[in-house]
């Protein structure tokens, strides 16, 4: 169903940074509208089985949303994501950080910067998420194991990375 | 404190290690003088990367040979690809939202 659409994940692991790319057939309000308005990141903010619960959402420079990520067995993951810039329709940027249900946050957290572009009908996010630490990372996948063919290919891509640095 | 493997990463001359003892283990003191580094610079890199599981240990009579431990390496990808994953399914959850609210309009 997806094919045509482009889909870039790149890891710099010495930057500890993530970038992903994406393409969506939907013009630019509708995607912004998505990435930004907490009925919309609820209905698709989470991978299947997992969902997205917004318990609040104030999208402003210096506002803040607090949502969980909830598993099929009920257990709730929240985190906090405070909005440190936003230029309609363009970019914006947050801070996100795990937290307790009481809203503490659990620093450092990670920083994240979207970048929205419209071109033939169709929109373009470029997503940035930069970690301070690997194991703040890997929370974010906690409750979230798929079974995964190993292979050696990852250890000659990583080898071949590591040697052209 | 346990290290973390990105901060173990991060740094290009423990990269240069791992590299390195990934083509053959090296006992410290190759390592040194490999990078031209005192012993006591290469002993620092070499805590924190057995520290994070990337490299081990072999005892060879008095020498110490380091090896790269290509599992724990391993393990990093294959998080990183069940965070890739993790992205594919919320972006095809985000088409098919798309898709629904564009129907809805027409």
């Amino acid at each position: 169903m997806n094919k045509d659409l482009l889909f870039d994940f790149n890891v710099d692991k010495a930057a500890k940074t993530v970038f992903i790319t994406r393409e969506f057939n939907a013009g630019l309000s509708l995607v912004w509208a998505a990435f930004t308005q907490p009925e919309l990141l609820d209905q698709w903010g989470a991978p299947a089985p997992m969902r997205a619960k917004t318990k609040y959402m104030d999208f402003k420079v210096g506002g803040q949303r607090f949502y969980a990520m909830i598993s099929p067995d009920g257990q709730e993951r929240w985190a906090l994501q405070r909005f440190t810039s936003i230029t309609p329709k363009t970019n914006f940027k947050m801070y996100n950080s795990f937290a307790d249900k009481d809203e503490n946050p659990e620093l450092p957290g990670s920083e994240w910067d979207y970048i929205f572009s419209e071109q033939n009908g169709r929109t373009i996010v470029n997503i940035t998420i930069f970690n301070e630490s690997f194991e703040r990372m890997e929370k974010l996948l906690e409750g979230f194991k798929i079974g995964f063919k190993m292979t050696l290919q990852n250890l000659e891509n990583l080898l071949s990375v590591l040697s052209q640095k | 404190m346990k290290q973390d493997i990105f901060q173990a990463i991060a740094d290009p001359t423990r990269r240069a290690i791992l590299t390195l003892i990934a083509v053959h283990a090296l006992t410290p003191n190759a390592m040194a003088e490999k990078f031209d580094m005192t012993r006591q610079a290469v002993s620092k890199h070499i805590k924190i990367l057995h520290e994070c599981e990337l490299i081990k240990p072999e005892y060879s009579g008095r020498e110490i040979y380091y090896h790269f431990n290509a599992k724990k390496m391993q393990e990093f990808d294959h998080w990183l690809a069940q965070f890739r994953q993790s992205w594919e399914i919320q972006f095809n959850q985000l088409d098919e939202l798309l898709s629904t609210i564009k129907e809805q309009k027409k």
